[in-house]
């Protein structure tokens, strides 16, 4: 067939132009904008280049929170991943407790983060909060806004209360469309349950948990709100996430210049992360991993 | 290698089953000689892969008990029973290679590692793909991982039997007919017990000694290809069997004689009086056409197969096949049709009636 060429065809896509460009482009340009410019108020800008990247990769302060960050997402995944496998593993394959847990276990992932927070702010405290008057009570020492142990572990207990679902329901779904031959098959040859995870369900899965663990990571990387609403960060730096960090700089010394080159770093290193991530994961799904 | 005895087998999907439709595996007894292979024969859903599962313990009868050598096996598990099974659809682990999914039953049973080697070598040999054992099984075809799903079920020498489940349905024709023929060599040389789910009857006649044939969850016939042939007990086996099936027609008999519609043909046996559905089963082949004698026909079409010829012909009002010679000429006046006398066999209720000698 003839290929008909008509210029006129570019305006079919212009909506889808126009809106990417408000939704997307021009406010990330904004942000480019402010990275390599300075003001002294009265809407005055300089040029100044790299000069706020190179600040911000001197600084201690950046390094400080990525490094926490990098932890913060490192124990979740190490905790969600497993345990959502396990939850996925021990649930009923069918029938109505099959549908009762899968109900059950979207509810938190239902809940909007502040209210998560709000939540476990409330539940931790040592006055009213079950949660910390019991422990309290117990006479272990646990106070979030005071000890730093406490803090990590209060935001880390919260985030697998919240996100550990998402794992075990992609997980679930992976494991539901293994055939029963499969398992007939494993009788047949008397493997072991250990086995059976390992040579079925495991690859089977592969995919799935593939997805979790890249949205998992991504999610956690950018976490703001929860930590934000129970610990706000404290005690000192103790919880200063990456975003509660940019957050701080930008609205609360509405250092903008720093701030943009800070953005725009957090975003090439979650974008890195989860394109390295992914791919090393399809090579090795290639290669028959 | 064991006799397998099923004694008043019967199982059903509903947990509280009100009458005998609720039954996919109505009662049953039988004993599966040590060392023979069976191919077990039937439409879809007759109940074939029920009773395969069963023998096997991946599914518990609701009656009845299976007897390995005589000690009751009926609660054992599949791995107590050393049964060796292949599915419809390849099951390999993916992410083993060949090698190790060839190895795995005889790992998993803690067989000495110098044998397993040796044992996967000759069995990789056996399906032809020596030279694919150390890649990952992952990447290969349908036909490929079949193989390898039936060398698993083969590696183990010990086994008490060896089931099949329509294990060729993905395999294609070529194939098919070469591991058929490896099957059946094996069998020769160790001797399991083996049985074959199948729906294909050349599948069926070419690989057992005996054929089991299924129909609506019961053993209608159990007998060698040629009494299958010759003598078939149920009206469904003489469908099913043979190519094109028996001719089945309503008729009333008396003695030596039976009527169809109105008009007489010789029986090889006499009968007494017979209560029932009475029906007389002719197979194409000991039909003859002829130019005057015998029940009139019409001929509608002629398919010459290139062995024979096979006439589809209308007798009262409904088909009847007919086998002719591929050098007959089937001109317009042949009219009639006769039945060669001792290859009539008369049926009640669907059930062959032998009658008494003539």
């Amino acid at each position: 067939m003839e290929k008909t060429v008509n210029q006129k065809a570019w305006f079919l896509i212009l909506p889808v132009l126009i809106l990417v460009a408000f939704s997307a482009v021009i406010p990330l340009m904004t942000v480019v904008n402010y990275s390599v410019q300075d003001t002294f108020g009265q809407n005055k800008f300089f040029w100044v280049g790299l000069e706020w990247f190179a600040e911000m990769l001197a600084s201690d302060r950046m390094w400080d929170a990525l490094g926490r960050q990098l932890m913060f997402s490192a124990i979740i995944l190490a905790i969600q991943v497993p345990l959502g496998v396990f939850v996925a593993l021990n649930m009923p394959k069918s029938g109505f407790w099959s549908s009762f847990c899968l109900v059950m276990m979207s509810l938190p992932l239902l809940i909007p983060w502040n209210v998560v927070g709000t939540i476990w702010q409330i539940f931790g405290r040592v006055d009213i909060g079950l949660l910390g008057y019991t422990l309290d009570a117990l006479g272990i020492s646990y106070n979030y806004t005071q000890n730093t142990f406490a803090a990590w572990a209060t935001i880390i207990v919260m985030d697998v209360w919240h996100w550990t679902s998402l794992v075990a329901l992609l997980a679930f779904a992976g494991l539901k469309s293994i055939p029963d031959a499969y398992y007939q098959a494993a009788k047949i040859d008397q493997a072991s349950r250990w086995a059976i995870f390992r040579y079925i369900e495991l690859p089977k899965m592969m995919g799935v948990l593939m997805i979790a663990i890249l949205l998992r990571f991504m999610d956690s990387f950018m976490i703001y709100t929860e930590p934000f609403v129970v610990t706000g960060g404290g005690p000192g730096n103790a919880t200063t996430l990456l975003s509660i960090d940019l957050v701080k700089m930008a609205l609360g010394q509405f250092d903008l210049g720093p701030a943009a080159a800070f953005s725009i770093m957090y975003y090439l290193v979650i974008l890195l992360i989860s394109w390295v991530f992914y791919t090393v994961m399809t090579n090795l799904d290639n290669k028959g991993g | 290698m064991a006799k397998i005895t099923l004694d008043n087998l019967a199982h059903s999907y509903s947990s509280k089953p009100k009458g005998e439709d609720d039954f996919a595996l109505k009662e049953l007894n039988h004993v599966w000689s040590d060392g023979e292979a069976y191919a077990l024969l039937g439409s879809s859903g007759c109940g074939k892969s029920t009773l395969l599962n069963i023998i096997s313990g991946l599914l518990h009868p609701s009656q009845g008990r299976i007897l390995f050598d005589d000690v009751d096996v009926t609660q054992s598990s599949t791995a107590d029973r050393n049964i060796a099974q292949v599915f419809q659809f390849p099951v390999v682990y993916d992410t083993m290679t060949v090698r190790d999914n060839l190895a795995f039953p005889l790992k998993n049973r803690g067989a000495d590692p110098a044998y397993i080697a040796e044992r996967v070598q000759q069995i990789g040999a056996m399906i032809g793909m020596e030279e694919q054992l150390d890649t990952r099984a992952r990447g290969l075809t349908a036909d490929a991982k079949q193989k390898i799903s039936l060398g698993r079920g083969m590696v183990r020498e010990d086994v008490n039997a060896l089931l099949f489940d329509e294990p060729l349905t993905v395999i294609d024709p070529h194939m098919k007919w070469e591991l058929r023929t490896q099957l059946k060599s094996l069998h020769h040389e160790f001797g399991h017990t083996m049985i074959y789910v199948t729906h294909d009857q050349t599948e069926a006649l070419t690989f057992a000694d005996k054929v089991v044939v299924m129909y609506d969850g019961r053993v209608v016939q159990i007998g060698t290809p040629q009494e299958l042939f010759d003598k078939p007990q149920h009206t469904f086996v003489g469908y099913f069997i043979g190519s094109p099936g028996m001719n089945v027609m309503p008729a009333t008999v008396d003695g030596n004689t039976a009527m169809v519609h109105g008009l007489p043909v010789d029986l090889g046996a006499g009968y007494a009086a017979l209560a029932g559905k009475v029906e007389i089963g002719v197979r194409p082949e000991f039909v003859t056409l002829t130019d005057g004698a015998g029940l009139p026909v019409k001929v509608r079409r002629v398919e010459d197969v290139g062995r024979h010829k096979i006439v589809r012909a209308e007798l009262f009002g409904s088909e009847i096949n007919i086998l002719a010679g591929e050098d007959q000429n089937i001109g317009p006046d042949m009219t009639h049709i006769t039945f060669d006398p001792a290859r009539v066999n008369v049926y009640v209720n669907d059930w062959l009636n032998e009658g008494e000698a003539a």
